[in-house]
């Protein structure tokens, strides 16, 4: 395989389930290496696209290259490329876990003299190869069977792996073993995750891809979508200084700064101000401030954050939406309701 | 090829941690002895000259009825209630492969369960010296010529019974879809053959394929000792029709 060459590669990608399409004419790509985030809100069609994504579900139009290689003509081929994790991680209940990555390190073709090192390997990754290991499946808390799945996607060593909310139920000092995890792939395996928790995003992915109503609305490194959805950043400052004062102070700080509200309490003023985001005025405001001999007690730059993002971004949608898509009213189904019926 | 073993040599090992597989196993034994030792009674009772396999054969659709969707009603449904089809689809193998260690798991143990059965004509010979008389008790014929029906009849039966399995997520929809068509194949032919119609002359064309696919009539044929080529094509093609439309099944449902 080229390195130039996008390690997914999905080009107006469409999947209807009956009248309603779950995903329409989705396109994005994802470099070798990079750790993309997934986000939407329910049925916005991310587990449909990761479904197809993998080869289990065929689209009803649309390429999808997993490698270069087409999905829809060579699945077998893909399939030895993907590490997947469906959203529920499902399991056997009567298995152990060491006999579970056995058998599933034997169908994923690893050759038979590596299988004993790569689970043992898998399993210290994810911290399963103490006590848990010869449990039964069906008998291991929420946080462990995530963790089964986690082992069993990086099992192989695929170049692209996916994980349908790998973080789901997991408990604070989980998800951050599971977030050194993901750094630990970077730049050897493509990941892409899905995850409702937005700064767990945030933290661990080097690009975020945002879908609603089955359309990409957002697609890019969390700076770029901030400039792009949040124009305005807002600065709170807390000083000693006089509102008097403070409307002298503004223009020579930026004269794009624009003071939003202010409020007094004691000797102390608050002050919350909007400027495009493409300046960061932190140290201005200090020097200017220091300049008039006013006290600070707080200068911040409120940095909107993946949830601002993602609320500003999945909102538009739902407006362009709106006026246009009379067949969208119906009450929206998870990818994975709509599967069932089908 | 590869792939099939290590899904085959699972579905043998999960049979075998099972506690249902030994549940059923023991409930089987002992219908199938209690109608061993009725079929004696009845051979005994009777001038007759039938060797009591024949009579042990000829209720062999006992057993089938709920053995047949007891073992095959969890194969494919369960897996795709727990949604681990889905992570088996993910893997390199291929739903022909999944669907053909389904099948060959079940068949397996259905054999095995039946090949168990072969003990009673020896223990009725050895154990009744004095009044069985054992020429008859283990007459070979009959009964090669029934174990070979039931495996033969068997490879439908559970292909069937995979196939019902394929189509529902739902264990009991499955044992009851399944049930239903067996009674459909085993005794439907039978059955019509003996409606109370007046005039049967606008269905003569329907007796010979009728003929041909009863299954008593194969049945009696084995028990003889005919071993005809004709049910092992009826059977084999239709289990491995069957078969393929349940990969096409999962393939497309997975």
């Amino acid at each position: 395989m080229e390195p130039e060459q996008p390690a997914i590669e999905v080009l107006d990608l469409t999947k209807r389930y009956g009248p309603r399409k779950a995903i329409d004419r989705i396109s994005f790509e994802v470099a070798h290496g990079q750790v993309v985030g997934f986000l939407g809100p329910n049925g916005a069609g991310k587990s449909t696209t990761m479904r197809i994504i993998c080869g289990i579900m065929p689209a009803t139009s649309g390429i999808v290259r997993v490698c270069g290689l087409p999905v829809a003509s060579q699945s077998g081929e893909v399939k030895k490329h993907i590490g997947y994790m469906p959203e529920s991680n499902p399991l056997p209940e009567d298995m152990r876990v060491i006999e579970y990555l056995r058998y599933r390190a034997r169908l994923k073709e690893i050759p038979a003299r590596l299988i004993r090192d790569r689970v043992e390997e898998a399993m210290e990754v994810c911290e399963l190869h103490r006590k848990p290991r010869r449990r039964l499946i069906g008998t291991l808390s929420k946080g462990f069977r995530q963790r089964v799945g986690i082992a069993d996607a990086i099992l192989a060593k695929p170049d692209v792996i996916v994980m349908d909310e790998p973080t789901i139920g997991l408990d604070p000092h989980q998800i951050l073993s599971i977030r050194n995890l993901i750094d630990t792939l970077r730049g050897n395996m493509t990941v892409i995750i899905s995850s409702h928790i937005l700064p767990e995003i945030e933290i661990c992915c080097d690009k975020v891809i945002i879908i609603n109503q089955g359309r990409v609305v957002a697609n890019g490194t969390s700076q770029s979508l901030r400039e792009q959805f949040m124009p305005m950043t807002r600065y709170r400052v807390r000083t000693s200084l006089e509102p008097d004062g403070m409307g002298e102070l503004l223009p020579t700080v930026s004269p794009e700064l624009a003071l939003e509200s202010s409020s007094e309490s004691g000797d102390i003023c608050e002050y919350l101000m909007e400027a495009p985001s493409r300046l960061d005025l932190t140290e201005s405001f200090i020097d200017a401030l220091r300049a008039r001999r006013a006290r600070i007690h707080e200068v911040a730059r409120l940095q909107p954050n993946l949830e601002d993002i993602f609320m500003s971004a999945t909102k538009r949608s739902w407006d362009e939406t709106l006026p246009t898509g009379k067949d969208d009213k119906a009450p929206e189904k998870t990818p994975a309701e709509a599967s069932a019926q089908s | 090829m590869r792939h099939f073993l290590t899904l085959f040599s699972h579905e043998l090992r999960m049979l075998l941690i099972a506690p249902a597989t030994y549940v059923a196993s023991v409930l089987f034994l002992l219908l199938m002895g209690l109608i061993y030792l009725l079929v004696l009674n009845e051979a005994g009772a009777r001038e007759g000259d039938l060797p009591p396999s024949v009579l042990f054969f000829q209720v062999f659709w006992i057993p089938v009825f709920f053995m047949v969707p007891l073992l095959t009603m969890r194969s494919i449904a369960e897996e795709r209630r727990l949604g681990t089809l889905e992570t088996l689809m993910t893997t390199p193998a291929t739903a022909l492969q999944i669907v053909l260690s389904k099948f060959l798991g079940a068949y397996v143990f259905y054999l095995l369960l039946w090949g168990l059965t072969i003990c009673y004509p020896f223990i009725a010979a050895l154990g009744l010296e004095s009044t069985a008389d054992t020429a008859v008790v283990l007459e070979p014929a009959p009964m090669l010529g029934g174990y070979l029906f039931v495996a033969l009849s068997g490879a439908l039966y559970i292909a069937l019974g995979i196939f019902a399995s394929s189509l529902t997520r739902s264990q009991l929809v499955a044992g009851m879809l399944c049930f239903s068509l067996l009674f459909i194949i085993i005794i439907s032919g039978q059955l019509l053959l003996r409606l109370p119609i007046q005039d049967y002359t606008w269905m003569t064309w329907l007796e010979s394929p009728l003929e041909y696919i009863r299954t008593f009539k194969h049945l009696e044929d084995f028990s003889r000792g005919v071993i005809d080529t004709r049910p092992f094509i009826l059977y084999l093609s239709n289990a491995a029709l069957l078969l393929g439309i349940t990969t096409l099944v999962v393939e497309s449902k997975a």
